[in-house]
Formats: structure tokens, C-alpha cells, sequence
């Protein structure tokens, strides 16, 4: 970001103003990004045997999976560290998918396993997001309307609420009938490799529709990360701001624990890198990133897996260990969170 | 005009504001006084909106001229009143990692959303000129000594060019040197563009030498107010202080003498 704000004299003329995004970051992006088409592409259409639709058609699903965890693991992690400014805290560390486990289990133990499988259609799968969306929004507004509050004491809330849900969440499976229960736990084990076909097209519209909502605001979004007064005195509706970046990242994180079941710590990786590698505090860079490094580092940690290491099912949990040592490490490190 | 009206404000049980029914603002330079814990920075939070009254409301002259342009700062589009009223905390602190430049562009976006036109861009070499700025402007907020950044701070709600300027101690972490360019920069923001600046002064001396108006707190109430030179004495610095003090007229300027 350096380049051209050095020692340049008064008014640039007809350059692109300075402050203003440089060449670099969007050179940046556009290389991620190409990296990320090619390992999908390589992911796909690599090593395949036997029957090349089976292969095709299966990978595919997988692919698509990936797209949408990129997508929101990383948009709502940057989003979530950008308006409460803190830069290890993650919606998952906060206990966000724990809500969603605790929905789906709540309306099991309610209306019976019934409730999930026999009419699984989109209709359902909306009416608990949006369950759980007003659940988590509230609960997270209310924690994070304060005044830049100890994110050591929020570190803990997040980390003793996501365990009171779980188990929460577990007593409540413990009174379900076995059949209630086989139903209940084939919706909480999502993974990458066996994700739900049927859902992927509802979950990418929803991902397009948060991500437009969002990139739209990228430039209020830049000054929420300076925080709630230099926001307020920018004429940025602070509140009203927070409120909808958290609907957003609930939608987000909804969506990616349907699909995919919980993950604490890749977002909290793609969100480390984006930041990084962008090298900007711009978001109409910043989303677009961390989207793009989510895809590479799935795609081509996929592909690593299955064709080099071959364990096939091990990536999220190697992403997972990753993550978790990355976040133990900048915790130690700054100490002060 | 900045006319608050009514204005309370608690923290739990304990008031530490008012009821102060106070105009700030008419033009030049106003100068808010007191002592530590008086409520100086709970009445310019206030006022510049950071921070709701409990009761009471705080009204801006939008417009020139009167008639139908006041907003409630509390109550209008919040879009609306960052360009009339800019207003700048004590302290300071970003998770994002800025430039001088980064950050003073911020300034401009009550006006361009976040966009910069050729008009933002000379408001924001104007702002970095004004603070001596231009040299350091590429550098990071992190790269900078306490008192450049604070310049950095005063230029981005200086580019934002509002009618009103609140700033909350605006010299605390400058040498004297910086301290007289910044007053003296903030006379001619105040002279020049015809703009109103509020600040909270600890040093009687510089409020003395620079105010107009100087309005002085104590315990949440607004104690004494007037010219410099209705303000700076003895007895009414003793009572506001609670602690000697001597003031002689140095040049014609009201001088205090406290630190013996
Ligand atoms: N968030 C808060 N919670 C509780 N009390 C507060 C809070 N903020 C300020 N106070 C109290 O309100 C009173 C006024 O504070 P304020 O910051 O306005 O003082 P000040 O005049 O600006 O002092 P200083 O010269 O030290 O900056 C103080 O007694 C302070 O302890
Ligand atoms: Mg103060």
C-alpha cells in the first residue's frame, strides 16, 4: 500500500487518488483468485477413474460444498471481526454454529424428527435459519453493543456459551427417540465429502444474496472497523450497521453448518490470510479475498489430500488443526487479544 | 450554534453531568475548562453525538442564516449531521492498520461515501497541509510518535469540513511547539473557513490566549463562562480548580500562574 502514498507532493491529477484503492491489492486478488479457479479445476478434472461422469458428478457436489464453506466461513468471520474490531475472535469461537446445533435439536425435540425429514423442503430449512438468525443476532448484539468491551471476558462468554449450548443440545438429543435421533444427527454430520446435493443450490443463493448485501456496504464496512465513535461521526448509522452485518453472518454461519457441519477454525485461517495477503483494509477487496483464498486453500488442500496423501476425508480436520495452532499462537502472542 | 438544553447524563446512579442548558457554539473558538472528572468530555461527547443524554436535547444550526435549519443531533439521519457537527474523542484506537493518508481520507466520507472525487482529494492535501502532515502521509498510524498521530486525527475531521468542530483535547500529547501551530491553525479554521471549534483545553494559559469564549465545568455543571477575560481570574480559577492561583496580565492576555 506503500507505492504511491510515499513522498508524492499536493494533488494528484488525473492518477487514481490516493487512499483510494492502489493497483496492488486488486492485483493481489486477481492472482488469488486465479489460483483459486485453477485448483478447482484441477480438483475436478484431474486423476479421474473409471467413469468420468460418476467421478464428475460426485466431485462436483464436493466442489461445490467447498464454494459455499469458502464463502461463508470466510465472508462471515471477516465481517464478524470487522464490526465488533478484533482480529481473533470468529463467529465459530463465539459459539455461533452451537446456537444452530441448539435450533435444530429444539425443533426435533418439538415436532418430532418428522419435522426435519419428511418435508425437508426449503421452506423448513428457512424457517429455522431465520430461528436461528434472530436467536444469534440478538444474543450478539446484546454482547457486542457495549463499549469496545474485554475480549478476554467476551473470549469467555463465547467459549462457556457455545458449551452451554452444546450441551444443552445434547441433553436434549438424550430424550429424543432413536429414530428422531438418526434423523437429528445425519443434519448435524454434514461434511465436505458428503454434502447434501439438494441443499447446495439454496445455500448458493444464499450466499449470493448475503454477499450482495454485503459488498454493497463495503465502504460503510471500512469504517466500522474504525470502531463506533469515528463511525458515528462519519454518519455511519452504527447500530442499525451492526445489527444487519450480524444477520448476515448468522445467515452465513446457518448456512454453512447445514451444509457442512461445525468448523471453528477455518475461518478464522482464510480470515488470518486474507488479511495478509490482501494487504489493504479495504473490504471491496477484503471479501472478495477471503472468498477466494477459502476456495484455494480447500480446493487444493483437497486435492492434495486425495492425490498425494491419500485420505480423502482428512482435510477439514488438518484445516481444523491448522487453524486451531494459528489462533493459539497470535493469542499467546499478542497476549492482549 | 451548538444550543444544548436540558442536558443530563448518569452512569448508573451517579450523575456526572448536569443539567447544563449551555450555548456552545456561536462562531471562533470555544474553550471547555475544569478539572479531571468535571464532565468536560461527557458535555462534548454529547454534544457531538458519541454519547445519548439521559435527558435533554442538543440542536445544531445547519444552514446559514436561521429559519428552518436545525437538526437534533441525536434525532436526525446521522448521514446528515457528519457534515454539519465532526467530533473527535480523547483517545483513539484502530484494529485496522492505516496510512496518514488512509485515515484522513476517511474524512471525506460524509461527502462521497467512501469514493473520493477531485474536490475530496484537495480537502484532504488541504487538512494534511494544514497539520504539516504531507511528509508522513504514506506512513502507517503505527509508524508514528503519539503527537503525530494525534495531528493525523485533528486532520480527518478537519477534512471533513463540517461547521462545527468538537475536539476533546486536541494538545493533550503536543510539544509546545505543535500545541501553538495547532491553536493557531484551529484560529484560522475558525477565522478563515468561518468555522465554529469546540475544544476541552487542560492549559488555562492556551485557552486564555486563543478563546474567544471560555466555558468552565465543574462537577457536571457549567461554573463560569464568559471572554477570557471574564473567566480567567483568580477567584473564579480558584473555585473552578480548587487550588491557588494567580493570574497577571501578560501582553494582554490573562495569564495564570499555578504551578507554585
Ligand atoms: N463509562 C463510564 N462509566 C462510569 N463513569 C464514567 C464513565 N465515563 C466517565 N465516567 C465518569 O464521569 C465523570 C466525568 O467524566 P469525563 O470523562 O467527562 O471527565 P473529564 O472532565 O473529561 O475529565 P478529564 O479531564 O480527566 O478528561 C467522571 O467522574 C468519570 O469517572
Ligand atoms: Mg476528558
Amino acid at each position: 500500500m506503500a507505492e504511491d502514498t510515499g513522498t508524492r507532493p499536493a494533488a494528484p491529477p488525473a492518477a487514481p487518488p490516493v487512499g483510494a484503492p492502489g493497483v496492488r491489492p486488486w492485483l493481489r486478488l486477481g492472482v488469488v483468485a486465479a489460483l483459486a479457479v485453477l485448483a478447482l479445476a484441477c480438483y475436478l478434472l484431474l486423476f479421474v477413474r473409471g467413469s468420468f461422469e460418476f467421478a464428475i458428478e460426485r466431485r462436483l457436489t464436493t466442489a461445490g460444498a467447498m464454494v459455499v464453506a469458502a464463502f461463508t466461513q470466510g465472508v462471515a468471520t471477516l465481517l464478524f471481526q470487522t464490526v465488533t474490531q478484533n482480529r481473533l475472535l470468529t463467529p465459530s469461537i463465539m459459539g455461533f454454529d452451537s446456537v444452530y446445533v441448539l435450533a435444530q435439536t429444539a425443533l426435533v425435540v418439538v415436532f418430532g424428527g418428522g419435522a426435519l425429514a419428511a418435508t425437508d423442503g426449503p421452506g423448513k430449512v428457512l424457517a429455522q435459519t431465520l430461528l436461528m438468525v434472530a436467536f444469534a443476532t440478538f444474543l450478539f448484539r446484546w454482547l457486542f453493543s457495549g463499549r469496545r468491551a474485554d475480549l478476554h471476558v467476551l473470549l469467555l462468554v463465547g467459549v462457556a456459551l457455545g458449551m452451554a449450548f452444546d450441551s444443552l443440545s445434547t441433553f436434549l438429543q438424550r430424550v429424543l427417540s432413536p429414530a428422531d435421533y438418526d434423523v437429528l444427527s445425519v443434519r448435524l454430520s454434514g461434511r465436505l465429502g458428503t454434502a447434501d446435493a439438494e441443499l447446495l443450490p439454496w445455500a448458493v443463493l444464499a450466499c449470493a444474496v448475503t454477499g450482495f448485501v454485503v459488498l454493497r456496504r463495503h465502504a460503510r464496512l471500512d469504517v466500522l472497523e474504525l470502531g463506533r465513535d469515528t463511525a458515528v461521526n462519519l454518519g455511519v448509522d452504527h447500530r442499525r450497521e451492526l445489527t444487519l452485518a450480524l444477520v448476515c453472518v448468522s445467515v452465513l454461519v446457518a448456512v454453512s453448518t447445514a451444509v457442512l457441519g461445525p468448523m471453528t477454525f477455518f475461518g478464522f485461517l482464510v480470515a488470518v490470510l486474507t488479511r495478509q495477503v490482501a494487504g489493504t483494509h479495504r473490504h471491496a477487496v477484503l471479501l472478495p479475498m477471503s472468498f477466494a483464498l477459502g476456495v484455494l486453500v480447500l480446493a487444493g488442500g483437497q486435492f492434495v489430500m486425495e492425490h498425494v496423501f491419500y485420505a480423502t476425508g482428512m482435510l477439514t480436520v488438518v484445516l481444523e488443526f491448522l487453524g486451531g495452532a494459528v489462533f493459539l499462537v497470535l493469542l499467546l502472542r499478542k497476549g492482549t487479544l | 450554534m451548538i444550543t444544548v438544553e436540558g442536558v443530563t447524563k448518569a452512569y448508573g446512579t451517579t450523575p456526572v453531568l448536569g443539567p447544563v442548558t449551555q450555548v456552545l457554539a456561536e462562531r471562533g473558538i470555544t474553550s471547555i475548562i475544569g478539572p479531571n472528572g468535571a464532565g468536560k468530555s461527557t458535555l462534548l461527547t454529547i454534544a457531538g453525538r458519541l454519547a445519548e443524554p439521559d435527558t435533554g436535547t442538543v440542536r445544531v444550526r445547519a444552514g446559514d442564516g436561521g429559519g428552518p435549519g436545525e437538526l437534533d443531533v441525536h434525532r436526525a439521519r446521522s448521514s446528515e449531521v457528519a457534515k454539519v457537527v465532526a467530533v473527535l474523542r480523547q483517545e483513539n484506537h484502530f484494529t485496522a492498520r492505516l496510512t496518514v493518508r488512509e485515515l484522513v481520507s476517511f474524512g471525506r466520507f460524509p461527502h462521497c461515501g467512501g469514493r473520493l472525487t477531485a474536490t475530496d482529494v484537495a480537502a484532504v492535501d488541504e487538512a494534511l497541509g494544514f497539520l504539516e502532515l504531507t511528509d508522513l502521509q504514506g506512513r502507517f498510524l503505527d509508524e508514528l510518535s503519539g503527537g503525530q498521530r494525534q495531528r493525523a486525527h485533528v486532520a480527518m475531521v478537519l477534512a471533513q469540513q463540517t461547521r462545527y468542530v468538537l475536539l476533546d483535547e486536541p494538545l493533550s500529547s503536543l510539544d509546545i511547539r505543535h500545541a501553538v501551530r495547532m491553536m493557531r491553525l484551529l484560529r484560522r479554521v475558525a477565522d478563515e473557513l468561518g468555522r465554529a471549534v469546540v475544544l476541552v483545553v487542560h492549559d488555562v494559559n492556551f485557552a486564555a490566549a486563543w478563546s474567544d469564549r471560555i466555558v468552565a465545568v465543574r462537577d457536571g455543571r457549567v461554573v463560569a463562562q464568559g471572554t477570557p477575560a471574564e473567566v480567567v481570574r483568580d477567584d473564579v480559577l480558584e473555585e473552578v480548580f480548587d487550588t491557588p492561583v494567580r493570574v497577571h496580565v501578560l501582553d494582554g492576555v490573562p495569564t495564570a500562574v499555578y504551578h507554585r
